[in-house]
């Protein structure tokens, strides 16, 4: 039975371009999330450097529209969703006791896809800086409302439309191999309720994304037949309605945003136990809190649209399933400061992230639900309240969290502990810079500052200052974590990793050797 | 979970998912550019598209191709197990769960569109006449025959064409479902025969499916003849597209029953077609009574 099954460790080009094994794809995962975190990050500065001071100086305002709707794009698809993708290829086989996910060739499709989707997007930027006559990138906002994209988008919008077709498809496949992996490859004895959080966390992503990513391949088929073939799907003049391209695309966006959000409280509850050196509070909790916001995800989406005007039944509806949602919610968040609670705390790098997530992704929960409200989300909406809101919950939450699960697992992947000076210095200057970057924006929000303008009243000129300089910052501090990647996966330079790395953690992952061999696994391991 | 085999195949580097990759990059260039230089939408002087597009459709094809002979030679070489066998299994029911949710973004426009959009541009709610101001000859039923140029168009009733497509269309689900039983109890002979017509039928159904569309256009009823009109030809059209799929799924595995590859506990491919064979079918039935009849 075993003698198909010797491979010769690839080596070269090969090794990359037609691997099966889980850790290779993981890495090509973590690895092009980083790059597109930086150029997405670098598309920001643009947007925060025409921001520095009021009026007009960098770029003009079709360039800064471009920037912040393909920083959308790439954050959103190129950088938080992958990157949560190589952390389940290469954790749940390791810690479900499998030898490989399930479907190993189309993994590699899952992940060889990207590039080829994001070099389409990107080079509708590349030729709206180089080429003759600058055509626009798409410049319509990540959410691609229409009429913007169907009736005025730019060219660059069809290709932006078959880039779109082709994330959904890799994300697809991904999902579809994560549940046959958790499903099916389960070491014996390793029921549903002993899976660690973060492979349960995954298990119901993976699960959204099912169900939501092909809606948003709808959407943007919706879109270009609408600007090509005549229909009239988001046109009043054909019959059909701007309106429903919003429903339909929340649809998506609303589960999307869960999508970006839940692997992180997978990743946050392994964390912090380890660290408080006590068992995860109220497992059987998080796994059905979990459940639920995946289930209320699905019954939220207009919230996003109540400036739009709906009937008052469907404004009450939404706007009390979205409370609704911060239930279980608080619910998590509870557990996570109970494992703390009388824990023998240490306060290694990844902790630190792990806690300053739970603080920070708090404060874009609370906003959240001041958003929730109707009338009030009527002043707030398309203010810089909202952009305070989501990021608090995508840079500190998601992102922070993906920083805490380099740190934490960066020793099983490489054989060597991190850097602890620049992992320190990373931490903390992102810690400081986030608040100062995005902080303000709540309050300039409040004050009527309009989301998505290259220029803003004169009134709004110190704290766009202020944002920029922690804009600045954050960007700057990334260098360090690149500087810790570069030292732990290619100079191998650092302290050497035990089998465990900390002291005592909870995880089949922590069974095998630092670095994990190529190969875990073979044979399934019994868990008692 | 594994109960009779200790290990699990994990197969080999191999180099077609990548070059899919490049074929689907081949695909959607190629795509894009065709389709931006055959309507006049936006400005795309030039002719590559087209080519670009059937070379990417080649190139998938040939790599898909080689892909699955892969798996082929693995099955019939043996390498399979009862856990594989749940992955794939497993693998394909998502995927075409995938696919009921595309249909549904379909599906939930029709519905938004009849019982949301149409009474309002008609001025339900507010009491504005919204489409005094877009759309003239507008009038709040359903289906929306006046197109927005003034054209009459038909509704395409349920109990000529659509009723025989849905004649056969069940037909062949219970064919196919007659050579499963047979598969499994190992009758080569009847499983030929019934999927062989199982394909009839379906090459049926896509010819009364074009007869339809051309009768369509004949009665003015275009894709840009208004909401009507896009929703009744993405959503056929995407059924449509679907049953073609499926028709070369199940020649495929035709082709491969006739070459004995199937036995009656290892015919995993086959049953996949089956399934999607049985999902076009129900996506059809939905397409019947809500696009045709009611």
């Amino acid at each position: 039975m075993s003698d198909h099954h010797e491979h010769h460790a690839p080596t070269g080009l090969k090794r990359w371009l037609f691997s099966t094994n889980h850790k290779d794809i993981g890495s090509l995962y973590l690895w092009f999330s980083f790059i597109m975190f930086l150029v997405g990050g670098l598309m920001a500065l643009v947007i925060r450097t025409e921001l520095l001071y009021p009026g007009m100086q960098v770029v003009d305002p079709d360039f800064f529209n471009q920037m912040t709707t393909v920083h959308g794009l790439v954050m959103v698809f190129g950088a938080v969703m992958p990157a949560f993708v190589g952390l389940a290829n290469w954790m749940i086989p390791l810690m479900i006791g499998a030898p490989d996910m399930a479907l190993p060739r189309m993994n590699n499709w899952s992940f060889w896809i990207l590039p080829a989707a994001f070099a389409l997007l990107l080079s509708s930027v590349v030729l709206s800086i180089f080429a003759d006559g600058n055509p626009p990138a798409p410049n319509f906002g990540w959410t691609f409302y229409a009429p913007l994209s169907s009736t005025y988008g730019p060219a660059s919008t069809d290709f932006f439309i078959l880039s779109v077709h082709m994330m959904g498809i890799s994300s697809i496949m991904g999902a579809i191999n994560v549940i046959v992996t958790v499903m099916n490859m389960r070491a014996p004895g390793m029921t549903m309720m002993k899976l660690p959080l973060f492979v349960w966390t995954w298990l119901i992503t993976a699960f959204l994304l099912i169900v939501v990513m092909p809606v948003l391949a709808g959407a943007v088929t919706m879109v270009l037949t609408d600007r090509h073939f005549g229909t009239s799907f988001f046109d009043a003049a054909g019959g059909g309605d701007p309106v429903l391209f919003q429903h339909i695309f929340w649809f998506f966006g609303h589960p999307e945003v869960y999508i970006m959000i839940l692997p992180a409280f997978g990743v946050v509850s392994a964390i912090i136990p380890t660290f408080a050196r006590k068992p995860l509070f109220g497992y059987a909790s998080m796994v059905y809190a979990t459940g639920s916001i995946a289930l209320l995800s699905f019954l939220v989406w207009a919230h996003h649209m109540f400036a739009v005007g709906m009937p008052l039944a469907g404004m009450l509806f939404f706007m009390y399933m979205t409370m609704l949602i911060s239930v279980p919610t608080g619910v998590k968040v509870f557990n996570w400061v109970a494992t703390m609670w009388r824990g023998s705390l240490t306060f290694e790098v990844p902790m630190k992230w792990a806690i300053s997530f739970v603080v920070l992704f708090t404060i874009g929960g609370l906003s959240g639900l001041m958003l929730a409200f109707t009338p009030a989300d009527i002043q707030y909406h398309d203010s810089y309240f909202v952009v305070a809101h989501f990021h608090y919950v995508l840079v500190p939450g998601a992102i922070f969290s993906m920083f805490a699960a380099v740190y934490y697992w960066l020793p099983k992947w490489t054989g060597v502990m991190y850097d602890r000076f620049w992992g320190e210095m990373h931490f903390w200057n992102s810690l400081l810079s986030v608040n100062l970057l995005f902080f303000p924006m709540h309050f300039v929000g409040l004050a009527g500052m309009p989301r998505r303008y290259a220029d803003y009243a004169l009134q709004f000129a110190d704290y766009n200052f202020w944002i920029s300089i922690g804009a600045f910052w954050f960007g700057i501090s990334q260098l360090f974590l690149l500087w810790v990647l570069i030292k732990a996966c290619f100079l191998k330079k650092g302290e050497k990793a035990t089998m465990e790395v900390w002291d005592n953690p909870e995880g089949l992952e922590w069974t095998v050797p630092s670095p994990a061999p190529h190969h875990t696994f073979d044979t399934p391991p019994i868990i008692k | 979970m594994a109960e009779k085999t200790t290990q699990y195949y994990v197969p080999a580097g191999s180099p077609w998912p990548v070059l899919a990759s490049v074929g689907l990059m081949l695909l959607a260039l190629g795509g894009a550019n065709f389709i931006q230089q055959s309507t006049d939408v936006v400005n795309n002087e030039g002719t590559f598209g087209g080519m670009l597009l059937a070379v990417g459709v080649i190139w998938m094809i040939g790599v898909l191709f080689m892909w699955w002979r892969d798996t082929v030679k693995e099955s019939i070489g043996g390498l399979h197990s009862d856990q594989m066998y749940r992955s794939y299994s497993q693998g394909m029911l998502w995927f075409i769960f995938s696919e009921v949710m595309f249909f549904s973004a379909f599906f939930g426009a029709m519905f938004y569109t009849r019982w949301l959009i149409v009474p309002w541009l008609g001025g339900a709610g507010t009491g504005a006449m919204t489409h005094e101001l877009l759309w003239p000859e507008f009038q709040a039923m359903w289906p929306v025959v006046t197109a927005p140029d003034g054209r009459v168009t038909a509704a395409m009733g349920a109990w000529g064409l659509p009723a025989v497509n849905t004649a056969l269309l069940l037909t062949s689900s219970i064919t196919l479902t007659i050579a499963h039983h047979a598969m499994v109890a190992n009758q080569r002979g009847k499983v030929i025969l019934f999927q062989a017509a199982t394909i009839a039928l379906a090459v049926a159904f896509l010819c009364c499916q074009v007869i339809e569309y051309i009768h369509a256009y004949d009665m003015g009823l275009t894709i840009d003849a208004g909401i009507y009109g896009s929703l009744f030809f993405m959503l056929t059209g995407f059924h449509g597209v679907h049953v073609f799929l499926g028709t070369i799924f199940l020649t495929v595995t035709f082709l491969r029953v006739l070459k004995g590859h199937y036995t009656p506990e290892n015919h995993f491919a086959w049953e996949a077609a089956a399934w999607y064979w049985h999902f076009v079918d129900v996506v059809w039935l939905f397409l019947f009574v809500t696009v045709y009849w009611l």
